[in-house]
C-alpha cells in the first residue's frame, strides 16, 4: 500500500522489482540468451510430443518459437545497454517492452513445458533442457521486472500497469527523421518478408500447441514492437512511401502460394480474403458512414447465389452461362441493388433501430432462400441443398480448377482462386481507399460524426447513407461471386448472423471493429486474424466461442479504436505534442 | 401583431438592398404548444439582424424554421423570391448556412476536413470520379482546398489545419463552425448564440469577424444574449417573446422599447390574447410573476440587463 503512495508521488517510478540497475539489466539479457540457447537442448525425453523436442543441438518445434522469443529478450535488453543502432528500433524507450516480451517469452516457455507434462503424463518427462528453458526465461522476467521504468506515471493504482511498468502508455513520438529513400524501401522490403514468414509460419503450423506458442510469442512481440515506438517507426516510413507499400504488400500475399507445398493452406488463405473483402465492404456502412449492420452477411450471399445462378451449374435454376468477368460485374450489381432495396426503407431509421432492422433483413434473406425450393415457394435457390456442382472458373481459356505449374512450382486450384481473389482484393482497397479520402468519403464521415450537422452542411444525409449501403453491398457481393466457386456449391447455411464460422455476420463487425473502423488495412488485418484463429483453433471446440467472446470483452476494454487506429486516432497522438511545442514556443517569446 | 420595421439608419452599415430572406407568418406547434407564432421578419441584403429573447422564447425553434430542420406549421420562408424547400440540404444549398447552438462540429475530423464538408454544396463529383480520380475530380478537390485553406486564413485558424476539431479551444471551435458554414458559400449566414460561453475579447473578435463576413457581401442573422454584442453589431434587432415578435427596429429603438424590458426583467405588460397558450413555460412567465411583486415600475437600461441574461 505505501508502494502505491509512493509511486504516485515521485515521478520517477520504482521498479516493480528492487534490484540494482545493472544487475536488472544483466539477468535480462542473461536470461534472454539463456532462453534462446535452451531451445538447441533437448526438452523431453519422448518424442511423442508433437515437434519432436528430444535433440540436442537442433531446435524442433516449439523451440523454435522460444529461439524468437529468447532472442527478442536480449535484443530488447542489449537496447537498454544503449548499444549503437539498436536505439533507432527503440524510440519509445526500451524498458517497457523488454517486460513484455519477457513475460511472452516466459508465457511461451512454459506453455510449452505444461503442455508436454500434460500430454505425457507429469513432470518426469521434461529433460534437463526443459528446466533450463523455464528457468532462463523466469530469470529474464525477473531482470526485466527489476528495470528502470520508461514509461508515464500513469495510474499508479492499476495492479496490471504497476507490474508491467505502464506498457499500455504509449509514448508521444516525433516522427523519424527521413532516411535516405533506398534505406527505406529496403525496410519496407524486409518488413514485408518478415510479415509473409510469420504469415507463413503460423498458417503452416500442423498442430494446435505449436499455434498456441506462436500466437503467444507473436501477440507478446507484437504488443512490444508497439511500446518500443517501433512500429511507429515502421508506420512513419510506410506512410511516406503509400504506393510502394502497397503493391509490395500485394506482392508479398501473390507470393504466398508459392511458399506452399499443399492446396490445403491456399485454401484457408483464399477463404481468408474472402472474408477479408467482404469486412472491407462492411467498413464502408460501418466504420465510415457510422451505420451498423448486423445483416450485412446477406450481401455476400446475395452475390454467391448470383454468381451460382449465371455459373452454368447443372442445378441452377438460370441456365445461363456467363463469362467471369460478366458474372462478377452482374453478381456486384445485383448485390447492389439488394442494398438499394434494403436501405430505402431501413436507412429511414437511426441507430439501434437500424441495427435490429438490418438483423430482421438479414435473417429473411436466409429464410428465404431456404424457402425457394420449388416446394414452398418458386425454385430459384435450391432451398436448403442450395445449388451444387458450380463449375469452376475459366478466364482466357486458363482454367482455375486444374493445378499449374509456374516456374517449377505447382500451384492448386486454392491457389488459383487465391490469386483471383488477390485481384479482387486490389480492387476493392482501391475503390476503398479513394472513396474513403474524397468529397463522398467525408460526407460519409461526416454523417458519422453528426448527421444534423452534416444535413445543414447540404448533405443529403438519405442519399449519401442508401450510397454507402449500396457500395458495401456491391463490394461484398463481388467477393460473393468469388465464393460461390471455391466452395463447389452455395447453400443458405453459411449466411447466419453469429455462428463459429467466419463468414457470418458477428465476425464480420468484429474483424472490422477489433481491426479498426474506417481504416484500409484494419479489417484486412481483423479478418485475417479471425480467419486464423478459427482455422487453427478448431482443437478447442466449443470452447472456441466463449474465448472470442472473452477476447472481444478485452479489446473493447483495453484498445477500443481497434488493433489499427485510423489516422484521425494517430493524430491525436501528434497533435497534443505540437500542441505542447506551440505553446512552449509562445510562453518563450 | 407588432410590427415595427423601421428603415435601416445605422450609420455604420453599408446600403442594403434588395429583401435576402422573407418569413411570412410563420407558425412552429409542437402538440398544443404554440413555440413559435405568427412570426414575420426580413433580412435584407448586407444586413446583420439581431433575433433577441428570453430564454424560451423560441429563437431557436424560430432558426430550425428557417433553415428546414422543422417545417413550420403554417406560414412560408422564401430566400431570394423562391420557396425554401422544407430540407435542412436544399436550404443549405439555395444559400443559407447556419451555426448551432451547442457547437455541432465534426469532431473527429482535422479542421481542414471540416471546411471542406462545408464546401460539399459546392462541388459536385461522384463516387464514380472519386474512384477514377479523372482530371476534373483533381482540379475541383485543388479547388475545394484552396477556398478551404482562404477562410481558415480569413477566420485565423489556418495554423491549425491539420488539428482534430476537437482538440481546438472553445473559441476557435466556434471560428470553425462559422468557416465551415462559409464554405457553403452562402447569401445569408445564421449564427445561433455565437458568443456563447466567451469572454470578452474573444466576444470582440466575434463581432470583427461578423463585420468582415458582412463585408464579404453576406447578410448576417445573429441570435444572441450579449446584448452590448448584439446592439454594436447589428443595424436592426427583432425580440422574439414567448414565440411572437415583440418590436423589431434599430439597437436605439429596441433598448428604449418598454415591453422588451418589461419582457426581459418581468415588469407586467398586457400580453397578447394569445399569450397564454403560446410559448414555452420556461424562464419567462414565472420570471414575470416574481417580479410583478417587487419592482413593478422598474426601468434600468436595457444594457444593464445583460448580465442577468447572459448564460
Amino acid at each position: 500500500m505505501t508502494d502505491t503512495i509512493n509511486t504516485q508521488q515521485t515521478p520517477a517510478l520504482r521498479p516493480a522489482l528492487p534490484l540494482p540497475e545493472a544487475a536488472a539489466r544483466g539477468l535480462a539479457a542473461v536470461g534472454g540468451l539463456a532462453t534462446a540457447a535452451s531451445a538447441f537442448l533437448a526438452w523431453t525425453y519422448s518424442s511423442a510430443f508433437p515437434g519432436d523436442l528430444t535433440v540436442n543441438g537442433y531446435p524442433g518445434g516449439l523451440q523454435w518459437v522460444t529461439l524468437v522469443a529468447g532472442l527478442l529478450v536480449l535484443l530488447y535488453a542489449l537496447t537498454g545497454y544503449r548499444v549503437p543502432g539498436l536505439r533507432w528500433l527503440a524510440p519509445g524507450g526500451a524498458e517497457g517492452a523488454t517486460v513484455i516480451v519477457a513475460f511472452g517469452a516466459l508465457a511461451t516457455t512454459w506453455f510449452t513445458l505444461i503442455a508436454i507434462a500434460d500430454e505425457l503424463g507429469g513432470l518426469a518427462n521434461l529433460a534437463s533442457g526443459g528446466w533450463v528453458a523455464g528457468i532462463a526465461s523466469l530469470v529474464a522476467l525477473l531482470g526485466a521486472l527489476g528495470l528502470p521504468r520508461d514509461g508515464v506515471a500513469a495510474d499508479a493504482d492499476n495492479p496490471l500497469k504497476r507490474v508491467v511498468g505502464y506498457p499500455g502508455k504509449r509514448p508521444d513520438l516525433r516522427p523519424a527523421p527521413a532516411l535516405p529513400v533506398a534505406v527505406e524501401l529496403l525496410i519496407i522490403t524486409l518488413a514485408l518478408a518478415l510479415g509473409l514468414g510469420i504469415f507463413t509460419f503460423g498458417i503452416d503450423t500442423s498442430y494446435g500447441e505449436l499455434f498456441g506458442g506462436f500466437l503467444i510469442t507473436a501477440v507478446f512481440a507484437a504488443w512490444a514492437l508497439s511500446r518500443s515506438g517501433a512500429l511507429g517507426r515502421l508506420t512513419d516510413i510506410t506512410s511516406r512511401h503509400r504506393v510502394f507499400t502497397a503493391v509490395g504488400a500485394f506482392v508479398a500475399a501473390a507470393i504466398f502460394p508459392f511458399t506452399q507445398n499443399s492446396d490445403a493452406n491456399a485454401s484457408i488463405g483464399v477463404n481468408l480474403l474472402i472474408f477479408g473483402a467482404t469486412a472491407l465492404g462492411l467498413n464502408v456502412v460501418v466504420g465510415l458512414t457510422g451505420l451498423l449492420d448486423l445483416g450485412y452477411v446477406a450481401f455476400l450471399g446475395v452475390g454467391a447465389y448470383t454468381g451460382a445462378l449465371v455459373s452454368g451449374a447443372a442445378t441452377s435454376s438460370l441456365h445461363v452461362t456467363f463469362p467471369f468477368w460478366a458474372a462478377a460485374i452482374t453478381g456486384a450489381a445485383v448485390s447492389g441493388i439488394f442494398g438499394v432495396i434494403l436501405g430505402a426503407p431501413t436507412l429511414r431509421v437511426r441507430g439501434d433501430y437500424l441495427a435490429i432492422v438490418t438483423l430482421g433483413f438479414g435473417e429473411i434473406f436466409r429464410i428465404v432462400v431456404n424457402n425457394l425450393d420449388g416446394v414452398s415457394g418458386p425454385n430459384v435457390t435450391g432451398g436448403p441443398n442450395g445449388i451444387p456442382n458450380i463449375p469452376d472458373l475459366s478466364i482466357f481459356g486458363f482454367n482455375l480448377g486444374n493445378a499449374h505449374t509456374i516456374g517449377g512450382i505447382t500451384l492448386g486450384r486454392f491457389a488459383n482462386y487465391f490469386e483471383l481473389m488477390l485481384v479482387f482484393i486490389a480492387i476493392i482497397v482501391l475503390v476503398f481507399s479513394r472513396s474513403s479520402s474524397s468529397r463522398i468519403g467525408r460526407a460519409w464521415v461526416a454523417i458519422r460524426e453528426d448527421e444534423t450537422a452534416a444535413t445543414a452542411m447540404g448533405i443529403n444525409a438519405f442519399r449519401f447513407k442508401l450510397l454507402a449501403f449500396a457500395l458495401g453491398a456491391t463490394l461484398a457481393g463481388l467477393a460473393g461471386t468469388v465464393m460461390a466457386h471455391v466452395g463447389f456449391s452455395v447453400v443458405p447455411d453459411p449466411f447466419v448472423f453469429a455462428g463459429p464460422v467466419p463468414p457470418n455476420s458477428a465476425f464480420l463487425l468484429a474483424a472490422v471493429v477489433i481491426g479498426g473502423m474506417g481504416t484500409v488495412t484494419g479489417p484486412l488485418i481483423g479478418a485475417a486474424l479471425f480467419y486464423l484463429l478459427q482455422a487453427k483453433l478448431q482443437f478447442l471446440q466449443s470452447y472456441q466461442l466463449l474465448l472470442f467472446g472473452i477476447a472481444l470483452i478485452l479489446f473493447m476494454r483495453f484498445r477500443p479504436e481497434g488493433l489499427i487506429a485510423n489516422k484521425q486516432r494517430q493524430l491525436e497522438f501528434h497533435e497534443d505534442e505540437t500542441e505542447s511545442a506551440a505553446e512552449l514556443s509562445t510562453a518563450g517569446a | 401583431m407588432t410590427d415595427i420595421t423601421l428603415e435601416n439608419s445605422s450609420s455604420n452599415s453599408p446600403a442594403t438592398g434588395t429583401p435576402l430572406l422573407e418569413a411570412r407568418g410563420v407558425i412552429m406547434r409542437f402538440g398544443g404548444l404554440t413555440a413559435v407564432n405568427n412570426v414575420d421578419l426580413t433580412v435584407n441584403t448586407g444586413e446583420i439582424i439581431g433575433l433577441i429573447g428570453p430564454n424560451g422564447a423560441g429563437k431557436t425553434t424560430f432558426f430550425n424554421c428557417l433553415t428546414g430542420l422543422y417545417i413550420p406549421t403554417e406560414g412560408q420562408v422564401t430566400y431570394k423570391g423562391t420557396v425554401l424547400p422544407p430540407k435542412p440540404f436544399k436550404v443549405t444549398q439555395a444559400g443559407m448556412a447556419r451555426t448551432f447552438q451547442n457547437i455541432r462540429l465534426f469532431h473527429n475530423m482535422t479542421v481542414l476536413e471540416n471546411v471542406l464538408v462545408g464546401r460539399h454544396t459546392r462541388t459536385k463529383e461522384g463516387i464514380i470520379s472519386a474512384i477514377l480520380r479523372g482530371p476534373g475530380y483533381r482540379r475541383e478537390e485543388a479547388e475545394s482546398r484552396e477556398k478551404a485553406m482562404a477562410l481558415l486564413e480569413f477566420t485565423g485558424l489556418a495554423r491549425k489545419a491539420g488539428h482534430l476539431a476537437r482538440n481546438l479551444p472553445y473559441g476557435e471551435q466556434r471560428k470553425l463552425e462559422i468557416a465551415r458554414a462559409l464554405a457553403s458559400e452562402p447569401g445569408l449566414l445564421l449564427l445561433d448564440e455565437p458568443t456563447a460561453g466567451m469572454n470578452p475579447q474573444e466576444t470582440r473578435a466575434t463581432e470583427e469577424l461578423v463585420f468582415a463576413i458582412r463585408d464579404r457581401g453576406i447578410a448576417v442573422l445573429v441570435i444572441e444574449h450579449d446584448m452590448r454584442f448584439i446592439f454594436n453589431l447589428c443595424d436592426r434587432v427583432a425580440v422574439l417573446v414567448q414565440g411572437e415578435k415583440l418590436v423589431e427596429g434599430t439597437s436605439e429603438v429596441v433598448q428604449a422599447d418598454e415591453r422588451v424590458i418589461a419582457a426581459y426583467l418581468g415588469t407586467p405588460y398586457e400580453a397578447t390574447p394569445e399569450a397564454g397558450a403560446a410559448g414555452e413555460a420556461d424562464g419567462s412567465i414565472p420570471a414575470s410573476d416574481a417580479a410583478s411583486d417587487a419592482t413593478p415600475d422598474a426601468t434600468p437600461d436595457a444594457t444593464d440587463a445583460t448580465p442577468e441574461e447572459d448564460q
